[in-house]
């Protein structure tokens, strides 16, 4: 084997999986064969595939070792901005797990998948209720599908209306799956500019707001952390023109039961139940995106849907307007299982709750790093607030040295970079399950790693100094792609 | 980043806005990136260029040149049908950054309209503009 | 129940700092017109026991196995997962971590991505695997966004062999773009008729599944051939990931493209999602794949490390210009599956594909025996198509009554098929579960 041990406290060495390999090894109980071997065609058989060959063991320590080189949010503190990394209840993966929804088959005849159904029939109730929309799909298996979702019945309802419209204003701040959707339904986005206090200005968007143009994609609260209090206005100038209003949810966690979404003005409405939800986010996925929308647009929903009949449940494909299908079958159920019982276990008040806390905690980070850091839109934020590198510029150290430094102290990064309007952004979303202690732990050290830069500033361009691995060459690996081994 | 006096800016190309540099050689035109470019672009790990025969006009987007995270696209300081472009970026982008008016040139090709060259910014002005633009 | 380590004192600490009385002056800057005028109308909240109690209860009115003897297929396959696999997800330093975005504390999420992509990779016969997508469908979508982009062309033609989900997935992602789709019909084996293909022009890729939806086993190199005779792309889609480990894979056929769902490598059903799109293609294409790729390379003191790379193909940088708009994928599934893959191993995979192979046609052999009416004859790999008599819907109704599902009624998908069922067949079937199905049927 290439790589020895070379065991650093808890942190083992662990090589690829077939360098571990040994001719003969299985890792699973192999199912017995009860039946005689069938004729093939040669032709039809292929040559063994190449998978390394383990033990069990093997397996499971290799997996083992890789994980204990992850962060997690059982670790610490994962202050990523926009993906509201809170803690995930872990009663929720018991009753993801259940063998009758594990086991369950998509194409089950109805009466045998009521429990389910009931399920989704409900958490699509429940979501309505938060956002005080009309009509939920549960289908889209991530943010960005939503937004797919969204934009493809803006294009449908154009369609029908008459006139499909070619664009579609996107603010500055949006993520990047903003106007990547509008591009995939022919949409040519419009950037529109936020103000010098951050959220939008009704002129600018009545400035660019025409018959051409389907709608607006706007994420409130925005990515800077602020509510856009223009909101109400802004729709009506887009709805004037016979414009649609898309809301990026992915922020949905600062306003629980005390924003009115629909009354807001949106028409559609996207959820991120891997965020506001509380489902784990597996290192990449599985999410789920539903999407909410109000009543003239729940004809353009996708099929399948799912209809009460009673007491009971079934699935209809019958929706002639609808812009059709968007998943193999209804979506991430396993995961709209764990927000289900994420709300059912909260309860309306302490949902409310959490986005208090949320907002609270942001709002306490903001205050009391704010003359540590440079804050360009000082105003009250909502559930996350965005610092700049502008104070360490004059000791040439930048957000990226700051964040690989929170490392050494324990702490995940915020998200770095990103809303691209705030140059060496530090997007900081500290969600309601942080403790107040641990808040202070994380102010002191980003004081302690400021003081740093004025003193010590080679040790933040050299940081992370205690992790398993130092900086990578993210320059090689793109320059001489290697994707395989 | 390099300050506007340690940048290279030979004298025998024009400069666009656009911060590209074009070469009279042998007849034909060599086109690529100024100094200036590949030094706010960081470290070039790909560069995508057309196909000879491809003609563009003035202005025109011809490739797109990346670094880790971002893109940027390259646009001709003057219009023309490509004759050769530099195939040794395929495997070496690199050499964008470490001799962008020698090793690391893009296209070369024949002009539509060869006056345009004169058009184009010396290096007195384009320093000029640079300034402005700080 | 809540997840709030805030104490009152905490509270009130907190509210000085910023400066406000109450959490409600927190949001003193929301207009009152965008404000909820009454308290969310919620059921009330249950302690972790009653959320016990009512979760069993919904569970318990789901039909499954064992309890269950079901011939369900389609898309979603019945396969054992060995306990190792749910064991190492669990552990919360996979599942509870975001998107690999700061290498340093992420090496172990890359690496087992980029071992993922590798095994995939070698599954498919191609030389790249991207980090993974939402499921076989999208996977399938987004392979024919990127034929059309990369070949600058506009037509399809799409098998109409390919699972009739997947295909209505694929009408939704292409309806607002400039293209066109043309199906191909099937031949009287039950194959993809590909001889449509040489009349059509402006053809970006042509697209079939293998095993196709009838569980016929396509031929691939000629379907190959004919897309690249064409000047277009071979995309191949699949719906059972573990036919691969027995029959020859689309690599080294010809395709292009090879796209599809890992559900079957150690992923539960749960009832069609989250799942597990597959897709890689050849190298010359890498920079057209949609979605993340894991690359390896070293760090500051030469150590081996993986991060995500070629990320300007992505929304995050390229935005409206990227090759998807897709952000979160299926990345704990993608584990699962790279656990499968590596726990099976060379023989296992074989073992298992075989024993799917020879339990169908065990039950394929024994049915046909008794009479019942095969209609397509092409060699498949876990699910075939049989016709029973008239009037054997009556006889459906029943044996779900017995806890027996006989497969899936074709008509729905295929108004031609009235009376055809499709029956699927894996490893965890027992001989005497296929003895008991015949029994039934031919009562």
């Amino acid at each position: 084997m290439k790589n020895e041990l070379n065991r650093d406290g808890l942190a083992f060495n662990e090589p690829l999986l077939w360098e571990r390999s040994r001719k003969g090894r299985v890792g699973l109980s192999l199912p017995r064969r009860d039946v005689e071997t069938a004729e093939i065609g040669d032709d039809l058989v292929g040559d063994a595939t190449n998978f390394p060959e383990l033990s069990e063991v093997d397996v499971a320590r290799h997996y083992t070792r890789l994980s204990q080189w992850n962060f997690c949010i059982d670790t610490n503190m994962y202050p990523l901005g926009s993906c509201t990394m809170k803690y995930n209840p872990k009663t929720h993966e018991r009753q993801a797990a259940l063998h009758g929804f594990a086991a369950a088959h998509p194409l089950l005849p109805t009466r045998l998948s009521q429990g389910l159904l009931r399920m989704m029939a409900e958490l699509e109730t429940f979501l309505a209720e938060i956002t005080g929309m009309e009509a939920v799909t549960l289908q889209p298996a991530a943010g960005a599908h939503g937004e797919l979702c969204g934009m493809l019945m803006f294009h449908a309802y154009h369609r029908k209306n008459g006139n499909p419209r070619s664009k579609i204003i996107v603010p500055d701040t949006a993520h990047g799956t903003n106007p990547a959707s509008a591009a995939l339904c022919n949409y040519r986005p419009i950037k529109v500019s936020s103000g010098e206090n951050g959220i939008l200005a009704p002129e600018e968007i009545a400035r660019v707001m025409d018959e051409d143009t389907a709608g607006i994609m706007i994420t409130n609260p925005n990515t800077l952390g602020l509510f856009e209090e223009n909101i109400r206005e802004i729709s009506d100038i887009v709805h004037q023109k016979g414009g649609l209003v898309y809301g990026d949810g992915a922020n949905l966690n600062a306003v629980m039961g005390i924003v009115d979404p629909a009354a807001s003005g949106l028409d559609v409405l996207h959820l991120n139940l891997h965020k506001t939800f509380a489902t784990p986010h597996g290192g990449g996925g599985p999410g789920s995106g539903p999407v909410c929308v109000k009543k003239h647009l729940a004809p353009y929903l996708p099929v399948p849907r799912i209809i009460r009949k009673g007491d009971a449940y079934d699935i209809g494909e019958n929706f002639p307007d609808s812009i059709g299908r968007l998943h193999s079958f209804y979506g991430n159920v396993g995961v709209m299982i764990r927000a289900y019982c994420y709300i059912a276990g909260m309860g309306a008040d302490n949902l409310k709750k959490a986005s208090q806390l949320a907002v609270l905690n942001a709002n306490y980070l903001k205050e009391s790093l704010k003359d540590t850091f440079e804050l360009p839109y000082d105003r009250p934020c909502m559930h996350e607030c965005v610092f700049s590198d502008r104070k360490q510029h004059a000791h040439k150290i930048t957000t990226l040295d700051m964040v690989k430094r929170l490392m050494d102290f324990g702490f995940h990064p915020p998200t770095i970079y990103f809303p691209l309007i705030v140059g060496g952004a530090m997007m900081v979303e500290p969600t309601e399950t942080e403790s107040r202690e641990n808040l202070d732990r994380f102010i002191a050290t980003l004081k302690a790693i400021a003081a740093e830069a004025e003193g010590n500033p080679e040790i933040l361009r050299k940081a992370p100094h205690g992790c398993r691995l130092r900086r990578l060459d993210e320059t090689a690996a793109a320059r001489k792609p290697c994707l395989t081994g | 980043m390099k300050e506007l006096p340690e940048l290279n800016l030979p004298e025998d190309v024009h400069y666009s806005k656009d911060h590209e540099w074009a070469r009279k050689e042998n007849g034909r035109i060599r086109v690529g990136i100024d100094d200036y470019a590949q030094d706010q672009l960081g470290e070039i790990v790909y560069v995508e260029l057309p196909k000879p025969g491809d003609v563009f006009s003035t202005g025109a987007e011809f490739g797109t040149v990346e670094s880790v995270k971002a893109v940027s696209e390259l646009f001709m300081p003057m219009g023309g049908s490509v004759t050769a472009v530099n195939t040794a970026l395929a495997d070496s982008p690199e050499l964008v950054n470490t001799s962008p008016y020698a090793d690391g040139w893009m296209l070369e090709i024949e002009a539509t309209d060869p006056s345009e060259w004169d058009a184009l910014m010396s290096r007195a002005e384009y320093l000029d503009r640079l300034q402005t633009e700080e | 129940m809540h997840y709030f380590p805030h104490t009152d004192e905490d509270v009130a600490e907190m509210l000085a700092k910023v400066g406000v009385k109450r959490l409600a002056d927190l949001f003193g800057i929301i207009p009152d017109a965008c404000k909820r005028k009454n308290p969310l109308d919620l059921p009330a909240a249950l302690t972790e026991g009653e959320m016990n109690a009512h979760m069993d209860r919904l569970s318990r009115s789901m039909a499954a196995a064992p309890e269950y003897n079901s011939f369900l297929g389609a898309g979603r396959y019945d396969h054992f997962i060995p306990h190792l696999i749910p064991s190492l997800l669990a552990r919360a330093e996979f599942s509870t971590a975001y998107t690999p975005y700061q290498p340093e504390v992420s090496q172990g999420t890359l690496q087992a991505i980029y071992e993922y992509q590798t095994l995939t990779a070698r599954l498919l016969g191609l030389s790249v695997a991207n980090a993974s997508l939402y499921d076989g469908a999208s996977a399938l979508a987004e392979a024919l966004l990127m034929a059309m982009r990369i070949t600058k062309k506009r037509r399809i033609a799409l098998s109409r062999q390919i699972h009739p989900t997947y295909r209505q997935v694929v009408a939704t992602y292409l309806a607002p773009t400039d293209h066109e789709i043309i199906l191909l019909p099937y031949l009287p084996d039950g194959r993809t008729d590909i001889a449509p293909v040489s009349s059509i022009n402006d053809l970006a890729a042509v697209a079939v599944q293998s095993p196709n939806f009838f569980g016929c086993i396509e031929s691939l190199s000629h379907i190959a051939e004919a897309a690249h005779r064409q000047a277009a792309l071979c995309v191949t889609g699949f719906t059972e990931a573990l036919a691969y480990g027995l029959l020859k894979n689309p690599g080294s056929q010809g395709a292009d493209i090879a796209c599809g769902e890992g559900q079957s490598l150690g992923i539960p059903m749960s009832y069609g999602g989250p799942a597990l799109g597959m897709l890689a293609c050849k190298n010359e294409y890498v920079r057209s794949i949609p979605g993340r790729l894991v690359g390896e390379t070293t760090d500051m003191e030469g150590k081996r490390g993986y991060v995500l790379t070629l990320a300007t193909r992505e929304q995050h940088i390229r935005r409206e210009k990227a090759t998807s708009n897709i952000c979160t994928n299926s990345s704990l599934n993608a584990l699962a599956a790279a656990m499968f893959m590596a726990s099976a191993g060379k023989t296992g995979i074989r073992e298992i594909a075989r024993l799917n192979y020879d339990k169908t046609a065990y039950l394929k052999t024994r049915l046909e025996e008794k009479g019942t009416e095969l209609p397509f004859r092409a060699p498949v790999f876990n699910e075939f198509v049989v016709r029973f008599p008239d009037g054997f819907e009556q006889q459906y109704q029943r044996l779900l009554q017995d806890k027996l599902i006989a497969g899936l009624p074709l008509e729905r998908y295929y108004p031609e098929l009235a009376g055809h069922y499709l029956l699927n067949v894996t490893e965890t079937k027992t001989r005497k579960q296929l003895d008991d199905f015949i029994w039934e049927v031919h009562r």
